[in-house]
């Protein structure tokens, strides 16, 4: 018997507790209800799973489980088997930070994939471990401030570079792999709806920004996202079976200033030499990305070899420091 | 039959939906034949190879809660990997059932059978049960599948590494109607379906995780009484009873009763036997269930009903490093519970997979009758480790 309520259809209903203007729970809120409550939603642990469940209380209206941290895909897995044995196709979702998929996850992530299970697996990239209170994730870009990537005398944030999950994801070679962002509702839907549509694994990174981990207005949670794809710092792009099959292209390439200075979690580059240095490798890193995927006409100013090869400050990761330059 | 071989079967004739695998000697003869079953068609289920043993039990997991039937196994390294999961699984009381082909825990990095690894998992709110012999390990699954979707908790069948899973022995296989009669089809009442949405695995804070806590606690106690009456009806059906709880063997007098687990059972049996013939009063009794731990069946059995115990001495492959054996320390503790001032000595035996010889046994229930010791022992020690006797001391 179907004991749902007709009247409300949201699979993720109001009154849960996250901060305002918090980009997960938008994407989320867009991502569950372009899928509808016909569906099998497995979360791993993170924001999303404690603002929405709480002492017997959830803002979930289909069926949804969480498990551990780290074993959502694998969790999938094995409802998705349990479905084909019971000859059903309800579709299976899984829903992620970005250390549930980056890090913790990615192992059980890539089984899921290489095994070719029938699951949509949705990371919700807010580029840090935002439940435990803002810890570094390898999602994390390149002169962030986080708790764990203090800036300080030795140091101008993370050392490290952002992860490139998705062309990890992609080398699997399965049918679909996209990134989308908030701010681009049509484009997030089509690609929902481009993944609904195929079977096998499918991934979606959807930049999600939080305010309260990048440190920005609560109102600007869209323009923030905007600007992270208007600079080329987060191109919006799809691959199939490996292959890159269709990027959105810039009209005009914003600087990357104009996106970081909204955002208190790069604010201590401003006003110092070794800051300007982290910004100019930044900038580097947008062109790279803009070249990498054409998604301009014109040159930019870095490629995608020498971008990785500009010297970044602080101790630990694999930055060259050129003598006399930057100390 | 190889033990592994017959352990497969058993979980065949379940008709398990859903079957998670990774590789780990001992445990591996048992999945391989599960995947040979599905290959050839005589199984149907989705046989999965997971990338790890902590996705296979999340695996299960979520075929379980999914409303599927579900097998996994494992040993060791990999039934620690899983110890996140398997607490969970327990918390979201998912009937889950798994074998844990016992084998010792590195480092230093060993193959060999003890109990370690699944002791070490005891408060992961999973039942556990030791099989003795092949044929009971391949009985034990049935039951444990009837038990776990009873009371909507997980079971751990455990069975000796080597030597049971790598043993020949006739196993007697029931036919697959008598089965299907014993165990109903799967059905599991939370499970995950768009037409009535529920939320697992959700949050809760001080104001009510007491409860849930207490309340997987009074269903794990409550656990026994299922327990017992799966194995009298199994008995009933099959014709064979391997005892529900504990397996007692000639306590009827006994004044001195060595307490062990698993597979050396068939050893103390023996000697029992032999040493009765010599006019000595001893006993044994196998615990077949360790969670939940079986305090006021051992009571009655070592204290009550003829038994005449003076001593009590536990022989077990595991301990707890730095305090003692873990069965004994239990013993005591139910002992102490019901005002029974009898003597309880620990030795731990058979570590890595050194055999608990008749010798080794013997001297166990020899050093037993010859002083009182509160501290951890350890029987078959080499020489050169402790005294002549094969009786070292930490
Ligand atoms: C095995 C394990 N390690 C650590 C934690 C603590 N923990 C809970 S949520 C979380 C971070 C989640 O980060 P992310 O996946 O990026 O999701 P977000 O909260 O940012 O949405 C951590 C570290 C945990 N629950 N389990
Ligand atoms: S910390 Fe960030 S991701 Fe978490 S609820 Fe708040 S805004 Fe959302």
């Amino acid at each position: 018997m179907d004991v749902r309520d007709t009247y409300r259809h949201n699979v993720l209903t109001s009154g849960h507790r996250a901060c305002s203007g918090c980009g997960e729970a938008m994407a989320a809120r867009m991502v569950t209800d372009i899928i509808g409550p016909d569906a099998v939603y497995i979360n791993a642990t993170g924001c999303l799973q404690v603002f929405t469940t709480h002492n017997q209380q959830s803002a979930w209206q289909a069926p949804w489980i969480h498990s551990v941290f780290a074993n959502a895909a694998a969790v999938a897995s094995g409802v998705e088997a349990a479905m084909r044995a019971n000859g059903k196709d309800t579709p299976v979702v899984v829903q992620a930070g970005d250390g549930g998929t980056f890090d913790i996850g990615l192992q059980c992530l890539s089984g899921m994939i290489e095994r070719g299970h029938d699951v949509l697996f949705v990371c919700y990239d807010n580029e840090a471990y935002m439940n435990t209170g803002v810890q570094r994730s390898s999602s994390t870009p390149h002169a962030v401030r986080t708790t764990t990537s203090p800036p300080g005398r030795l140091s101008e944030g993370k050392h490290h570079l952002k992860k490139d999950v998705i062309s990890i994801i992609a080398a699997h070679q399965m049918p679909y792999a996209a990134t989308a962002t908030v701010a681009y509702f049509p484009d997030l839907k089509a690609k929902v709806e481009k993944a609904m549509s195929l079977k096998g694994p499918r991934f979606l990174q959807v930049l999600s920004p939080c305010p309260l981990g990048w440190n920005h207005d609560a109102a600007q949670t869209i323009q923030v996202s905007r600007l992270a794809v208007e600079t080329g710092l987060f191109p919006l792009v799809e691959l199939e079976h490996g292959a890159v099959t269709g990027v959105m292209r810039l009209a005009r390439q914003r600087p990357v200033e104009d996106y970081i200075k909204l955002q208190g979690r790069f604010k201590h580059l401003f006003g110092s030499k070794g800051g300007a240095v982290e910004i100019r490798h930044l900038q580097a890193l947008a062109d790279a990305r803009i070249r990498r995927y054409g998604l301009l006409e014109a040159d930019t100013e870095w490629t995608t070899d020498t971008a990785n090869q500009v010297q970044r400050r602080g101790r630990g990761g694999y930055a060259r420091v050129s003598k006399g330059e930057s100390q | 039959m190889e033990g592994s071989h017959a352990v497969a079967e058993a979980v065949s004739l379940c008709r398990p939906q859903v079957v998670a695998a990774y590789p780990i000697t001992p445990q591996t003869h048992i999945i391989e034949h599960l995947a040979e079953m599905v290959a050839d068609g005589g199984l149907a289920s989705e046989f999965i190879s997971a990338e790890s043993e902590f996705a296979a039990a999340s695996i299960v997991l979520g075929a379980v809660a999914a409303g599927s039937r579900a097998f996994t196994a494992s040993a060791s390294q990999g039934l620690l990997l899983m110890t996140e999961v398997l607490f969970n699984i327990a918390g979201l009381r998912l009937p889950v059932v798994m074998v844990c082909a016992n084998r010792a825990v590195g480092a230093p990095i060993n193959i060999f059978s003890d109990h370690q690894d699944s002791m070490a998992l005891r408060d992961a709110g999973w039942i556990q049960l030791y099989a003795g012999s092949n044929q009971e390990a391949a009985d034990t699954i049935i039951q444990a599948y009837r038990i776990a979707e009873t009371c909507e908790l997980p079971v751990m069948v455990c069975m000796d590494g080597f030597f049971l899973t790598h043993t020949f022995e006739p196993v007697d296989l029931p036919g697959q109607d008598t089965v299907d009669a014993f165990l109903p089809a799967f059905h599991f009442a939370r499970t995950l379906d768009p037409t009535r949405p529920i939320t697992l695995g959700g949050g809760s804070e001080p104001d009510n995780y007491m409860e849930y806590r207490q309340h997987q606690h009074q269903a794990l106690v409550s656990a026994a009484t299922e327990i017992e009456n799966v194995n009298l009806e199994f008995a009933q059906t099959f014709g064979r009873d391997h005892g529900g709880l504990i397996d007692a063997y000639r306590l009827e007098g006994a004044e001195v009763v060595m307490v062990t687990l698993g597979s050396v059972m068939g050893a103390v049996k023996d000697v029992v036997d032999s040493l009765r013939g010599q006019g000595q009063l001893v006993g044994a009794l196998r615990l077949r269930c360790f969670r939940p731990f079986p305090a006021s069946a051992l009571v009655t059995s070592l204290c009550d009903t003829g038994c005449n115990a003076k001593r009590i001495v536990v022989l077990e492959k595991a301990l707890s490093v730095g305090a003692d054996g873990i069965v004994v320390t239990e013993l005591r503790a139910a002992l102490h519970n019901a005002g029974m001032a009898v003597i309880v000595e620990g030795f731990v035996g058979g570590l890595g997979g050194r055999d608990l010889t008749i010798e080794v046994i013997e001297s166990v229930f020899r050093t037993a009758s010859d002083g009182v010791s509160t501290r951890c022992r350890f029987a078959g020690l080499k020489p050169e480790s402790g005294d002549q006797s094969t009786m070292g001391e930490s």
